[in-house]
């Protein structure tokens, strides 16, 4: 894998959230969201991040987009570290990367017409000359996602959750970007319009030759779209393979438990579950070692006592876990 | 030959608003027996849990209203009850759970306190026995620690501990019928995995039935007897748990068994039902699913379809089910994306 292959690769990146306590406000302690992760995503492929609630993988979205800032780490962009780049710089970096959000009635600004909503991004990168080529151009955007000319003047109350959706990918495809950061973009729909709307992604992606980081908690989803996915945990990314290499051959317990706990539509399936104890622990309070040893089924003394380490074994499926050793 | 629990005969909720009367539960019967688990699938806006709440009475009046029907519960029609005498059975006969159980439980008071409240309402103990019942109730949900945690305030609790709570208090009185509305909808899967896995083994310990509602056919797949499918307010297919999967004949069936990207198989393209669920304020005077169905012809426009049973004790309301079969082989394509069908 050469490094022109690789669009964008993020490099031990941390984000710690600090709390604040007393009269003083005084920092009592940090909420490490983001806790050491590394991963890379190759140009035109779609790289699934999964995880439960809380383990991260929405603050990774951000600290990538800029919305918050990153605490440690590289973040880069075709061989540029953004966290190094000036504000001139940044914004020309960021035309490259847009994202889709999970809530389809947050994400749209309620007091602009749609037209304007996708249109909003031409004009702050300067793409269009005039209202003319603007509203030309989101007739193409419009019809790319599914929806008609029509639709431009009107509120975003007027739509469906689906259709929302449809609009804010349409308003991050409005600048061609190269990487689209879709954080949990179907969670909120019905599964009927979830469907849709991940087709239109896959074929968005075809056509455009998009690269997408996907990030969600569904697995089905998540494999049904990505080529390659990492598991992520309390802060950290617990396994990466491709997506059927770590379906079939899952290393990592939480991984495996992941798999096994999805119910299958299928009542002559009596699958053996592993279902794990307890619940996820808080990122204030990271056990120590190995940060999943307090759930993990097959945990060991050294488990509790020592970090595993991110390693490959074999064809890019990496893992961090004692019993691999 | 296993008993009638509960018999729903021709309900119809109906709501006032600004717009027009909603007409969100249109007619709908089913039945559950004695130990078994129902569910009913479909998805939001369907109608299932203003089901479940017309069966608690627990719609608003107004702008709600219950305007037909019959719900047979122990040899009386509950929708005949006085108030009070509905109190009795709310809670003791008949529990609920809810979805979101952060704004279920009462955040200013402890979580000993809310269940111990459902139990005082029913039986005629002191406050302190109360307490050692629902350290109990705590301990059989797996929640460690009973006598610790029962001080507790919900915000200290994470999203499965909270369900954990919710179900003790549902079941703190043992009912004899649970209603369990999407109760793993908002928790990781790794949790679902466990609540689901409680819920089977508590409902075999207490020997009660459960309403089991979701849009989840995995869920489904784990927990329920028979299932009920419904949609814009009806009830569109209604069958026992292996002849729904291997042999479902209605076409949003169809549509649900196969839009969502199955985790054992790759396949290219998920097959998608075209469009959105129709208004309710301006739904089609012929069969509501006419809209988005790949089978719909003029008479599916006209005339609403009759609820055929194909089977014994599978139903199903379409004019074209024996099409079905066709759909399955050909894989037919429902997405009209492409022609700017979709609303």
């Amino acid at each position: 894998m050469t490094k022109e292959e690789v669009l964008i690769e993020v490099k031990n990146l941390k984000k710690y959230f600090p709390v604040k306590a007393g009269i003083l406000q005084k920092i009592t302690n940090y909420v490490k969201a983001v806790d050491g992760i590394s991963f890379y995503v190759k140009q035109k492929e779609i790289l699934g991040l999964v995880g439960e609630s809380g383990c991260g993988k929405s603050t990774v979205a951000a600290t990538i987009m800029g919305l918050e800032k990153a605490t440690a780490g590289s973040i880069e962009f075709e061989g540029k570290n953004l966290l190094s780049l000036n504000k001139k710089e940044l914004k020309k970096v960021y035309k490259e990367m847009q994202i889709i959000f999970q809530d389809p009635f947050g994400s749209l600004d309620p007091r602009f017409k749609v037209g304007d909503i996708i249109g909003e991004p031409l004009i702050i990168h300067n793409m269009v000359k005039n209202k003319k080529e603007k509203d030309e151009r989101v007739r193409e955007l419009l019809d790319n996602v599914g929806l008609s000319s029509e639709h431009m003047n009107r509120y975003p109350h007027e739509f469906s959750g689906g259709q929302r959706q449809r609009i804010g990918i349409a308003r991050a495809l409005a600048i061609n970007p190269k990487l689209i950061i879709a954080d949990e973009p179907v969670s909120a729909l019905d599964v009927s319009i979830q469907a849709q709307v991940i087709n239109l992604l896959k074929d968005l992606q075809e056509k455009f030759k998009l690269t997408y980081l996907f990030i969600a908690h569904d697995l089905s989803v998540v494999k049904h779209i990505s080529n390659r996915i990492a598991v992520m945990y309390l802060g950290r990314i617990v396994e990466t393979a491709e997506k059927r290499t770590i379906y079939k051959n899952p290393l990592h317990p939480y991984t495996q438990s992941l798999f096994s706990a999805i119910p299958i539509p299928n009542p002559m399936v009596k699958k053996k579950r592993i279902i794990l104890k307890g619940d996820v622990p808080s990122p204030i309070n990271i056990p120590s070692g190995c940060r999943f040893h307090t759930r993990c089924p097959k945990a060991m003394d050294i488990c509790s006592e020592k970090e595993p380490i991110f390693k490959d074994y074999g064809d890019g499926h990496f893992a961090a876990c004692h019993l691999l050793n | 030959m296993k008993e009638k629990l509960i018999e729903i005969r021709k309900l119809k909720t109906y709501f006032s608003t600004k717009r027009g009367i909603l007409r969100a539960v249109d007619g709908v019967d089913f039945e559950i027996y004695s130990g078994e688990t129902l569910g009913l699938v479909g998805e939001s806006g369907c109608g299932k849990s203003v089901t479940a709440r017309s069966i608690m009475r627990l719609i608003p009046e107004p702008p709600g209203k219950i305007a037909d029907g019959e719900i047979w519960f122990k040899g009386r029609d509950l929708l005949k009850l006085k108030l009070e005498e509905v109190r009795r059975v709310r809670g003791n006969d008949i529990s609920m759970i809810f979805q979101e159980p952060m704004t279920s439980l009462n955040p200013v008071f402890t979580i000993g306190n809310q269940i111990s409240e459902a139990i005082l309402l029913h039986q005629n103990i002191s406050k302190k026995e109360a307490m050692v019942q629902t350290v109990e109730m705590l301990r059989k949900v797996d929640i460690p620690m009973p006598e610790k945690r029962v001080n507790e305030y919900p915000h200290q609790l994470s999203g499965g501990m909270r369900q954990r709570v919710m179900i003790a208090m549902a079941l703190s009185c043992a009912p004899q019928l649970l209603i369990a509305d999407e109760p793993t909808t908002a928790l990781d899967v790794t949790i679902q995995a466990q609540v689901l896995d409680l819920m089977n083994s508590l409902k075999s310990k207490f020997g009660m039935s459960m309403l089991m509602i979701t849009h989840d056919l995995g869920v489904i797949a784990e927990t329920a007897d028979r299932v009920a499918i419904m949609y814009a307010g009806e009830i569109v297919e209604y069958a026992d748990i292996n002849t729904l999967f291997a042999n479902y004949k209605h076409p949003y069936t169809y549509g649900l068994m196969n839009c969502v990207p199955p985790i054992d198989r790759e396949i290219d393209r998920l097959i998608t039902i075209a469009g959105t669920v129709p208004s309710y304020y301006k739904l089609p005077q012929g069969c509501r699913y006419h809209t988005r169905c790949p089978l719909a012809d003029d008479k599916c426009y006209f005339q609403k379809p009759e609820m055929k049973e194909v089977k014994k004790g599978h139903k199903v309301s379409c004019w074209h089910y024996k099409e079905v079969e066709n759909l399955k082989k050909n894989g037919i394509q429902a997405d009209l994306l492409k022609s700017k069908g979709s609303k």
